[in-house]
Order: structure tokens, then sequence, then C-alpha cells
């Protein structure tokens, strides 16, 4: 158990230093400090000053390694500071990476957790209905009906709920944010109704596949023989199994939530990690887009490390070795 | 002796190109209360979709559309979902031939046994354990105490049937339906396992419905035997009379070629040609087409039982006409 873990983290840093190389070929080779710089602050400006900014932005270093510049250099400086998570500052206005992370942490985490578990709560229970029907007509309609809402795009689910639910009925806030708890609830309901309705069909086909799957086991046909009941079947022989596969998707989930969403965010105007994304990547601000990306694949090592320990708990013939 | 289970005219049919095939396709069948029964035949021919059939367990999209299950003067076939549900396990048992796959990987054996108790007898947890400690016992699990608490990946195959056999014992039902119990298993379990059923039939004195293709099985176990061919039953008899004296061309065929009742350093004979699918089954004789003492009418209608002995029939043309010339009875 402990050699797999730690197995398992060394290559999981592995894969974080890959990232972290991609980041640098993509963010300094292939776009230069130079062109970042004038992305910022305009073509017509004096080489002194794209100096200057380049210097205070800490990007006036040699690319790579060479002969005295072993640690003075670009490439070291990318790993140093990200491994350190001395992520430093914006190039488009400057401001500290840590503290926009740290301020669009909660905005984010208020809208994904709650559209996380409700999800999870509206999915799981239509989908264990749906395959507790299975082939009768409930069961069809509900995969039509899956098939339907997954094939819509989220975007006509964001526009048509502001225009139904905020402007024609005023139920709610079209949108934006507010940090009172009250008002809050407000502003969520839009953005986590859009949520659960783009995310519930592709979920319950899946959920449902997954309890097919199981319920057509020997050993759902000996609980069968033995007296059992449908309901309990499901419940108890169907759902345990299932965990195995839910697991993977359901855990590996979670440590994005703390990337926020990122197109909820941008069209309900909620000052998340996930709006602060899309504004760097329509503003090329590529230090606060390297800091994003890099701490997607940190939470995505980690969430692979805890599904696969999250198995061993749910399935008895796992032994993590 | 008296019928426990009488069946009569059972049809279960799954949807084929040319509209539903009957996989079990009218047949009649009597358990005598504390019997062991035989069901053979090769595989494909139906013996399992039979014993599905029986505990309303026939997989979608197969239905049962015809016949009646008598027991205990109830049609199972009528039975209220919920009253059919209190028949299985308690009236009657099923084992099955995948031991491997038959019990649920992520609970504990003896929770598995403790939820077949509790399911049909209001017994605390701890009640039922104790209880499932002695059918660990009588079926002949080494270290019961121990095994409880194991999963089924941590048994062996013959432990895993053995605890199949403990859950289906485990409220003392009249009826044990044992579809092919040994046929996953290396044989030296499966001599053991053969011993451990005949031993807790004589025992508790219920009736089993030995679903199997391996005859020597059969010759140890049963006390009479049916013989199944492409979806019917067409020769029923005691054990004795139907290994001296099958009437059956099938049946004689399959006696021949089993190599346990062959004569040594003789080619075994085969049955020529192959079972038909159920597509090509036609509403004559099924065996014809591989059958040597094919005459006419074979090819015409479906056969009619004829008895050639006492409690002993076949559905058989040529023994029809045997018997209609005037020969033995």
């Amino acid at each position: 158990m402990l050699a797999y873990l730690v197995r398992r983290l060394t290559y999981g840093v592995g894969v974080v230093f890959g990232v972290l190389l991609f980041l640098f070929v993509l963010f300094f080779t292939v776009t230069s400090p130079d062109d970042v710089a004038r992305k910022a602050l305009g073509e017509r400006v004096p080489p002194a000053v794209i100096e200057q900014w380049k210097a205070n932005h800490g990007y006036d270093q040699p690319l790579f390694p060479g002969p005295g510049a072993w640690t003075e250099n670009m490439l070291f400086e990318h790993y140093r500071r990200m491994l350190t998570f001395d992520f430093g500052r914006s190039d488009a206005d400057d401001t500290p990476i840590a503290q926009r992370i740290r301020s669009g942490m909660m905005p984010s985490l208020t809208l994904t957790l709650p559209l996380f578990g409700l999800s999870l709560l509206t999915a799981i229970p239509l989908a264990l209905l749906v395959a507790f029907f299975r082939e009768t007509y409930i069961d069809r309609l509900g995969v039509v009906i899956s098939v339907l809402a997954m094939s819509v795009s989220i975007l006509l689910y964001i526009i048509g709920a502001q225009y139904v639910v905020g402007r024609l009925l005023h139920w709610f806030p079209i949108s934006g944010f507010d940090s009172d708890p009250q008002l809050i609830v407000r502003f969520l309901a839009l953005p986590l109704l859009v949520g659960v309705l783009a995310g519930i069909g592709g979920d319950v086909r899946f959920y449902r596949t997954v309890f097919l799957e199981e319920s057509n086991t020997d050993y759902v046909r000996t609980a069968r023989a033995k007296g059992c009941g449908e309901g309990r079947i499901m419940a108890r022989h169907v759902f345990r199994n299932s965990l195995i596969p839910l697991l993977t998707r359901i855990i590996l989930a979670i440590p994005f939530l703390f990337m926020g969403s990122l197109l909820l965010e941008s069209f309900f105007g909620i000052p998340g990690l996930g709006a602060i994304t899309v504004d760097a990547i329509q503003g090329n601000d590529f230090s606060v887009l390297r800091t994003m990306v890099y701490i997607g694949s940190l939470l995505f090592v980690f969430g692979q490390i805890v599904t696969d320990l999250s198995y061993g708990l749910v399935d008895p013939r796992v032994r993590l070795e | 002796m008296s019928a426990l289970l009488e069946v009569e005219g059972l049809t279960t049919t799954f949807p084929g190109r040319d509209g539903p095939l009957p996989i079990v396709d009218g047949n009649d069948l009597r358990v005598e209360r504390g019997e062991v029964l035989a069901l053979v035949g090769e595989s494909g021919c139906g013996k399992s979709m039979t014993a599905l059939s029986l505990m309303r367990l026939v997989p979608k999209p197969g239905k049962i559309v015809a016949g009646r299950v008598m027991l205990g003067g109830r049609n199972l076939l009528e039975l209220p979902v919920k009253e059919m549900r209190a028949v299985r396990g308690r009236r009657v048992a099923m084992i099955f031939q995948e031991p491997m796959t038959s019990l649920n990987p992520v609970i504990r054996v003896g929770d598995q046994v403790v939820e077949a108790i509790r399911l049909h007898e209001s017994v605390s947890r701890s009640q039922a354990r104790a209880r499932c400690l002695e059918l660990f016992g009588e079926v002949g699990i080494p270290d019961p105490e121990a095994r409880l608490d194991a999963y089924p990946h941590q048994l062996s195959g013959g432990l895993k049937q053995r605890v199949m056999i403990a859950m289906a014992l485990s409220a003392r039902p009249d009826l044990l339906i044992a579809d092919e119990p040994t046929t996953a298993l290396d044989v030296t379990i499966q001599a053991q396992i053969v011993r451990l059923l005949q031993d807790l039939q004589r025992r508790t004195g219920m009736s089993i419905l030995l679903i199997t293709h391996d005859l020597g099985i059969v010759n140890e176990l049963s006390d009479r035997v049916a013989v199944m061919y492409a979806g019917r039953i067409i020769e029923v008899g005691t054990r004795p009379e139907i290994f001296r004296a099958a009437a059956h061309p099938y049946t004689q065929g399959l006696l021949r070629s089993n190599p346990v009742l062959a004569t040594r350093g003789e080619r075994l004979p085969e049955i020529a040609g192959v079972v038909p699918s159920p597509e090509s089954w036609s509403e004559a004789c099924r065996f014809a087409t591989r059958c040597s003492r094919r005459f006419e009418p074979c090819l015409g209608e479906v056969p009619t039982a004829t008895f050639v002995g006492d409690g002993h029939w076949a559905a058989c043309h040529a023994l029809a006409g045997e018997s209609s010339e005037g020969g033995e009875p």
C-alpha cells in the first residue's frame, strides 16, 4: 500500500514535470517574452520600455541554461516558481496571481460544490429508476430524453434560462454575484439550474449503462433466485457493484470543482477561477493561464491517486501493491 | 410417492428472426417428493431455460407463454410477483453452473447467506449468522467461522459452490434446482459436490431437479431421468430403465457416446450431425435429421409419447409403429 502510494506519487511528479515543460514550450518559446510584452504594452512602444517590462516580470533572462547561466535562465525559473507556488504577477494588469486565485476560489466553490451535489442527487436516482424499469417505455423515454438533453448546447441552456426565468418570469437575477449569503442563493439559482440540466442527460445515460451492466450479472440472478425483491437488488447488489465504475467519474470530478466552471461563471458574472481563466485566455494573460493549467494538472494527478485508493475501499478484490 | 411439482405444457419463447422461437416447447414434467430427477441433454437444448422458467427467472427478452407449474396446489406462473418471491429460495431454491460469478463479489459470503435466511424468516442478524455457521458445517466448509467473513474471491470454486448450496438450503426448500452444479469444477471437486448433494438430499428429504449433460453424475445421483432434445422432452424413465433400456434413438445415441459407459479399446460412437439451431426446429420429430431409424412419418408430424415400460415413455414414431403393430407395450 505504501509502496503503491510512493510509486503513484513518482508517476504523478513525472506527469506534472511534463506539463510544466509543455507550458514552457508553449508560453516561452512559441510565444517569446517580447511578444507577451508587446501584447501587454501595445505594438508601438520603445524597446527600452519593453526591456523594463520584461525585467519587472522576471522575463529578462536567457531562455535556456548555458555556460555561466545554469540557474539564471527562464526554464529553471519557470520550474522553480511553479514548484514553489510563487506565481508572480499577471501579464495583463500586474496583480499578484496568488491573490487572484485566493479571491476566485470561494465564488467558484459556492457554484461548483452545490452543482456537483445536485447533479449526483438527481442523476443517480433517475438512472436507478430508468434501469429499474429496463426495457419498458419508461426506460426508453428516459434514454430519449437523456440523449436530447445532452445534444443541446450548454449555451442554449444558458441563454434560454436567462431569457425565460430571468427576463420573462423575473424569478431570479440574470447574472451577478454577491458575498451576502442570502443574495448568493438568488444569484446562484440560474447557473445551478443550467448546470444540472446541461449535465443530467449524459450522467443519467452513463449511470444507467453501468447499472444495467450490473443488473445482468450472475449474482443478481442468484439474488433473485433466493427471493430478493427488485428494489433490494438495485440498492444492495447492483448499486454496490456499480460504485467501482462510478467512482472513477465522480472522484475524478472533485478536484476540478476548485477550478470553477468556465462557461457558467463567465456567462453569469461569477468572479470565480473559471471566469478568471476565460478572461486570461481572452486577454492573452499567459502568466495566469500557465498557473491555471499547472494547478489543474496538480489536481488531476491528485484526483487519480485518490480514485485508485478509493477502489480499495469499495472493491474487496482490489489490493493496492 | 406423490408429486411435488407438476409441469404441464410449459412453453418459453425467445424472439427470433421469423417470430418467437419456443426454446422450451410445451413440456410436461413431474418431480416426485424426495426424488432426484435428472434433466439431461446437450448444450442449448433448453434445459437451463426450463429450470429458469420454473423459477420465473427467464432473462429478457424471453417469455413464458403457456403452461402450468403446479407446486403445493398453486400455479407458480399465475402467482402475484410478491408471492412468487416468497416461493423463490423458500420452496424452490436454485444453484448455478458458475459458482465463480454467482456470488456477489463485494459482499462477504456469510452476509449473502444471512440475507437469504432473513428474506424468508424474521430472525435477528446474529441468529441468522449462527444458522449460517451451522449450514456451512452441513455443507462441509472447513473452518466455517473464518469463512463467514471471506469474500467470494478468497474461496476456491468448490468452496464457492458449497456456499451456494448452503445459501440454497438456508430456508429448507422442498425442491432444489441444480443447474449443472459441477460443470465448472475440477473433476475431484465434482465428485465431492455430487456426494454432498446426495447426502443432503437423503438427510433433508428434499427433491432435486438436476440439470446436467454429464451421464456419470446422472447415474450416480438420480432416481429418474428426463431427456431433452431441441426444446422438447423426448424420453422419461427411471434411471435403471433409461440406462438399461433406453427407447428413444437419441437417448440410445447419448448413452453409447458416453466414454464412461463405452467399451474400452473401441472407437467411441457419436451421433452423426449436429443439434439443429432453434431457427431450424421443425414441426415434425426434431431428431429425424440425425436418426438412423428414420422413416416417413418422422418428417411429417410430432411424435407422441409411447409407453415402453412402467413410467417409462419416449416420443418416437418408430416406437409408436411397433406398439400399434402389436409389439412390446
